[in-house]
Formats: C-alpha cells, structure tokens, sequence
C-alpha cells in the first residue's frame, strides 16, 4: 500500500514508517499539516495516517476536513494522544475512518492500517459468502461449514467468526474484536476476548485438526489457511 | 458572586484610614443603599399618604361650607323673587333662629348701602366681587374667628349688570364662621406632622437595621468565604435553621463547598496514588531496561527484558486511562451522552462477554432481570460499570461458585407509585460467593488503587469500584457494599428519569409492575400485547 504518514514527533514517525516499510508497504512521511495537505490532494494513497496535534497551522482534522470537502475517500487513520470519547468522536465526525490514540502498540497500528487497506478495495462489492480453505460462512441463512460439515454457532460466535474471515489473513487485535463484535469502547481488565477465541476454536478447528485461527503473539489472531 | 464582592468593601466602613476613600466606599456599599432606598421610600411614601390625608379632610371640610353656602343663598334669592324684601328678612331671621351652631352669617343692603337685614352691621369693605370666595376675621360674641362669605346679587333690582361684579341692585352676602374648621384644620396638621416625624424615625430606624441584618449576613458570608479563599477549606456558613433564604443561600454554599472538598480530595488521593502505585512498574520497566542494557548476553534476553519493560508501560498507560476517565466522569463532562434505551439487551450483551470467562473459571452466571427496562444515562458507561463488576465477581469466586446478576425497577418511595412526575428506583446488583471483604475494606473499597489484602495477588489496577462509583455518582445514584454470606454484593441504586419511565409505561402499558401509571393511557394498545408478555 501507498501510505502517507503525517506526525510531527520524529520518534514516533521513523518507527511507523519503519514498522510499515517492514510489512511491505511504500511509505511517505511530512512533519506539518501544510505539507501533509499538500501531498494528500496532488498524490494518491491508498491510506493517511494522521497525527491530530500538528504545528503548521493546520492541525489534524482540518486536513482531514478538507480533503473530504474535496470528495477525497481515501482512508485515514487518525494517531492521538487525544484519547476521550468526545476526541474519538470528534475526529470520526471529521469523517476518520479509525482512531488509535497514543500509546499504541505498533501491532495494533499495523492491524488497523491493514483491515482499513482492504476496505478500501472491497467496499464496493457487498459479500453474500466468506470463504477460507474449507470454511465456508454463508452470511445469508447465517450458517457455517467446514469440509462439508455443519458447525452450529451462537449469534455472538457467529459475527466473531465473521469478523475474522472478514479480516482473513490480517492480524485482528483484541481491541478490533472488542469494538467490532461486541461494540465496546473500553478496555476489560481480563483476557475475555482470549476466552471467546478459545471457544470458538473450540468448535471451528478442534474436530478438523488443521488450525484455522492463529495466534499472532503479542498482537492479536489471524484466520488463515495453513 | 455579587454579594461576595460587595462583603469584601464592607469593612472598609469600620477602617477610618483614609477617610475620602473609605467615605466613597461607603457609597458603594450595597447594604448602605439599600436600607436608604429603604427608609428614603418609607419617608417619602409616607409624605404622599400624609398630604393626601390633610387635602382630603380639608378640601371636603371646605367644599361643604362652600355647598351649604350656595345652597342658602339660592333659597334666599328664591324667597326674594317670591315675596321681596320682607319674606327675605323673614325667612334669614327664621334661618338665623334655627342656627343651633351659631356660625350663620347674612346681611341683606339696598342700592344705597345701607343695612336692611341680617346679622352682620356692615358690608366689609373688601366683598366687591360676587365670583370668589372671601376668608376675613371677624369678632363675634367677643371672640375673633375666620369667617368664610360670598356676595350675591339679589335679582331683578339692577339696570346694568357686570358678571362677576357686584352690581347697583339689592345684594345679599352669606357666610359661615369658619373657626372651627381652622381649628381642626391645626389639629390635623400637626397631628400629622407628629406622625409623619414618627414614621421617619421608624423609617431612620427601620434602615439602619436593615443595613445592618444585611451587613452581617454578608460579614459572616464574606469572613467565611475568604478564610476558604485562605486554605482553610474546613470553614462552612453557619446555618440558622428557619430555612429562610439566608439558609438557602448558606446551604447552596455549604452545597458548593463540599463538592469543592470532595474534587480536591480526589485530586489528592489522585495525585498520592499516582505517586506511589505508578512509580512501581516505572521503576520495573526502568529496571528492566537497565539490566538488559547491562547484563543482557544474547539478543533474546535483551529483547525479552524489552518485551516486559514494554509490558509493564503499557500497564502504565491502561492506568493512566482508568484514571483520566474516572476523573472525566466525574466531573460530569459526560452527560452529554445521555439517552433513554432499554438496559436489558445492554447488561444481556456484557453477561455474555462475560459468561465465557465465568465458564473457564468454573462458575457460574445467573440473571435475574425483567423483560424490559428502560433507563437514562450514558449506555457505554453503564456498560462498562457492569463490565467491571462481573470482572471483580468473576475474578474473587471459587470454582463452582455463582455469580447473580440483578436488576429491577424500584418503587421510588414507600406507598407512592413511580408516576409520571415522580422518579423510579433502579436496583442493579452483582453477587459472588467469593472471599468477600471485611468491613473495613468494604469502607475503603471505592478509594482509587485501594485493594484489600486478601486482593494483592490477584491481577488488576484497584480502580475497578472507583470506577463504578464514578459512572453511578454520574447518574445520581449510589453505590453499596454488603456481605453476601459468603461473598460480596455490589448493589447500584440508579434513579430512573419520569421520561425513561414514560417511556416503558408506553411500550408496555399492560404490565403491573408500573400499573400505576396506567391512568395516562387507560386503553392498552393493541400492539403492545405482544411484548407485555414477553
């Protein structure tokens, strides 16, 4: 993918353009929102992560604001040690496709810039049937098969299943999970997310032996064929 | 804060520094115009009330004589015009007769000026004109008095006749002795001025205490409020106890000045906790780090130090979270969010992320909740306070051991409906069968990073009950610790909104729970049936 990084704390923005480089993706980087606005209306990238406190006069979500008065759609992932709801809100409003407020761990940065990357391809083609390997999701009559084989799940199961094969093949943190299958935007003190993974492992991967659902350690999970 | 600023140039008036200033700050001194204002409108109003009082007595006195006057001389002319001259002499001596008071005064002259009847010798001098009244002293049975007369023009005696002027005919002149009315007319003055003096010096004396009521009801707000601004936050306003609004302002202040303590106790439990309880995994990462960097032979020790170091700061953060958003609920900021929505999908969906966790652990959960139940507040919060109370339920019970979730719509008051108007109860609680806690950590137990000794081993931050009591204080509601027998209950007393309520008496008016409020809408909908028994 072709990313544009705009941050004004130069720590912060060689590790992301690092970390981003690392996993393949072509990177360009600006400290100030006037060039950052600059570059996101006369090049085209397939994602902008955004830093909200810039110096340049332009802050965060003024560039963000008028590059979607520009009918610009490119995805943007906001970066904020702005953290409150109303923050988080704000800067949605703004038309933000996510919001990762500082610190993060890279890993969920990198999770959230790839699940953005693919919406952004297959947005436009509305999905009646998720496949991966043999698991078939079938999200019309709501019912999944592996290898020909009926697996009932929950309701609850059911969409965090969805969600992963949504996702397949990406890292999908605990956070993701929290705030798209359950619709949670607080951090549980426990491992809940780990018990409803195991779970479902539990009926998805134990009766076929080859794992589908993988553990990324210290990131998150990732369905994907072998 | 007007009166506050006002109290603070009050002492000035005691203070004879400098005595132009003070003087001007007199002036400005709210109580000193006030009771002014005060004892200015008494005196003046009472000038008004007076002066009215005397024009009114008098002016009727005078217009009387003057009726009466008038009256008498038209009878006479009308004798005159009947029976001349001596039906006229006859009828003024039968008057003069009949005058038990003695004040009658006529005199009857002929063209030549000479004396015909009555009982006056001569025409006064100054009678000229027959259009105005005359006030002149007379002597009558040796005492002087005021007499009041008019002159009239007997009618048909003259050829030429000037209106307003006496004329060359026959003239009649008729009075009243108007001594007595003098005398009153004294009487009530000076009756009047007496009061009016009273009512000034009660007016003088009515201000001055009013100015000072005022000046120590604002002394002892102003001796208060600036010992407070001194630091001395343990100061209140006295209370007198008559509920007037003296209490009421005191009260409101006291109201003010506890919340203000309660804030700058959290503040100062914040800042103590963060002092001590964040300072531990800085100071491990910070170990950590420095060990690797030291002592670390291979990469994947030093990356393994790394890993835990990076751990221990993203504890840190988590923290850091849990704090900054305690102390955004309370502070209220978050009411913007408020809206009425059914709480039981909402504590449904956090049992559900929870029940696989109690699975694990081997416990069970069980939930007791009704069909519906509407509630305002902020739905993310609610969620998360439940969220942390299964999390605590969860993480302190045995195996084997069950963990209730409750709730239930609460009559507000003994005997009295949760109406329209009125307020309905929320119970919500959250039992385990776990270790419990002892009475005296259940006191501590909402302190931020406060953890009972039993608690040390297990994971967890300590903020997860201030956390709770944070989002239930937010709502207006309290929170309760009990013992369980064995285990702990945490109950929440949530106040349910009347538009919450309205709102469950509209999607299901056939209910009894809130039957009461049934009377707004006597018929139950057809469509509602479905859900009613649900």
């Amino acid at each position: 993918m072709h990313i544009l990084v705009v941050e004004d704390d130069p720590t912060v923005r060689s590790f992301v353009a690092k970390g981003l480089k690392e996993a393949g993706h072509l990177v360009e980087m600006t400290d100030n929102g006037k060039d950052g606005l600059f570059m996101a209306v006369s090049e085209k990238f397939d994602l902008i992560i955004l830093d909200r406190m810039l110096p340049g006069g332009i802050d965060g979500v003024r560039l963000l604001e008028t590059i979607r008065a520009q009918n610009n759609t490119t995805p943007v992932l906001l970066l904020s040690a702005l953290a409150d709801v109303d923050d988080r809100v704000q800067g949605l409003k703004a038309g933000g496709d996510d919001y990762v407020t500082k610190p993060f761990a890279f890993s969920e940065l990198l999770a959230r810039v790839e699940a953005l990357g693919r919406r952004g391809r297959t947005e436009t083609a509305p999905q009646t049937k998720l496949e991966v390997a043999d698991l078939e999701i079938d999200l019309l009559s709501r019912t999944v098969r592996r290898a020909g084989q009926k697996i009932d799940l929950q309701p609850r199961e059911f969409r965090l299943l969805e969600y992963l094969a949504r996702h397949a093949g990406q890292v999908v943190t605990r956070t993701m999970l929290l705030e798209g299958v359950w619709d949670y935007h607080f951090d549980p003190q426990t491992n809940v997310i780990d018990v409803h993974v195991s779970r479902l492992r539990q009926k998805v991967d134990k009766p076929f032996g080859a794992p589908l659902i993988h553990t990324i350690r210290n990131a998150g999970y990732m369905l994907r064929a072998e | 804060m007007a009166p506050a600023r006002v109290a603070m140039t009050t002492p000035a008036f005691s203070t004879p520094a400098t005595p132009r200033r003070s003087r001007w700050r007199a002036w400005r001194s709210a109580s000193l115009r006030f009771s002014l204002a005060y004892g200015t409108m008494f005196a003046l109003s009472s000038i008004l009330f007076m002066s009215f009082m005397w024009w009114g007595t008098i002016g009727f006195l005078e217009r009387q004589v003057e009726t009466a006057i008038n009256a008498d001389a038209r009878g006479l002319a009308e004798r005159w015009v009947m029976g001349g001259l001596p039906t006229l002499a006859l009828t003024i001596e039968d008057r003069l007769e009949q005058n038990l008071d003695d004040d009658a005064i006529y005199l009857v002259m002929d063209p030549q000026g000479n004396y015909l009847t009555g009982n006056v010798s001569a025409w006064p001098a100054r009678v000229e004109h027959t259009d105005r009244w005359y006030n002149l002293p007379d002597t009558r049975a040796g005492l002087r008095g005021m007499a009041q007369l008019h002159a009239y023009n007997l009618p048909g005696t003259a050829q030429t006749h000037t209106e307003g002027q006496l004329d060359s005919g026959y003239r009649l002149l008729v009075g009243r002795d108007v001594r007595a009315r003098g005398i009153l007319r004294h009487l009530l003055t000076d009756s009047l001025l007496w009061a009016w003096v009273m009512v000034t010096l009660l007016a003088i004396s009515g201000a001055v205490l009013v100015h000072r009521i005022f000046r120590r009801m604002v002394k002892t707000v102003a001796r208060t409020t600036s010992a407070i601004a001194h630091g001395d936050l343990s100061r209140r306003m006295p209370l007198v106890g008559n509920g007037d609004e003296m209490d009421q302002v005191a009260e409101a202040i006291n109201e003010m000045l506890d919340r203000i303590v309660r804030l700058m106790d959290g503040v100062r439990q914040v800042s103590n906790a963060i002092a001590h309880d964040l300072r531990t995994p800085i100071a491990r990462a910070r170990t950590q780090l420095e060990d690797a960097a030291l002592h670390a032979s291979t990469p994947d020790e030093l990356r393994g130090a790394i890993d835990r170091a990076v751990g221990d700061l993203d504890n840190v953060t988590a923290v850091f979270e849990a704090l900054l958003r305690i102390a955004q609920i309370e502070a209220g900021a978050r009411r913007s969010a408020f809206m009425t929505f059914d709480l039981v999908p909402v504590l449904r969906d956090v049992a559900d992320l929870y029940e696989a966790v109690a699975e694990e652990h081997g416990i069970a959960l069980a939930l007791d909740l009704p069909a519906r139940l509407f509630f305002y507040g902020d739905r993310s919060l609610v969620q998360q306070a439940v969220a942390n109370m299964l999390d605590n339920a969860i993480k302190f019970s045995p195996p084997g051991g069950t963990v209730y979730l409750r709730a239930q719509l609460r009559e507000s008051a003994p005997g009295r409906l949760a109406g329209p108007t009125g307020e309905g109860m929320l119970d919500l609680s959250v039992s385990d069968e776990g270790i419990g806690m002892s009475e005296a950590d259940m006191a501590r137990a909402t302190e931020r990073f406060f953890r009972a000794e039993k608690a040390r081993h297990t994971p967890g931050s300590g903020l997860g009950l201030s956390m709770v009591r944070a989002i239930v204080q937010l709502h207006g509601g309290q929170m309760h610790l009990s013992s369980h027998a064995p285990g702990l209950t945490v109950s929440l007393a949530l106040p349910v909104a009347a538009s919450a309520l309205a709102e469950a008496d509209e999607d299901m008016p056939a209910s009894t729970h809130i039957s009461g409020m049934t009377q707004t809408s006597p018929l139950p909908h057809q469509h509602d049936t479905n859900s009613s028994v649900e």
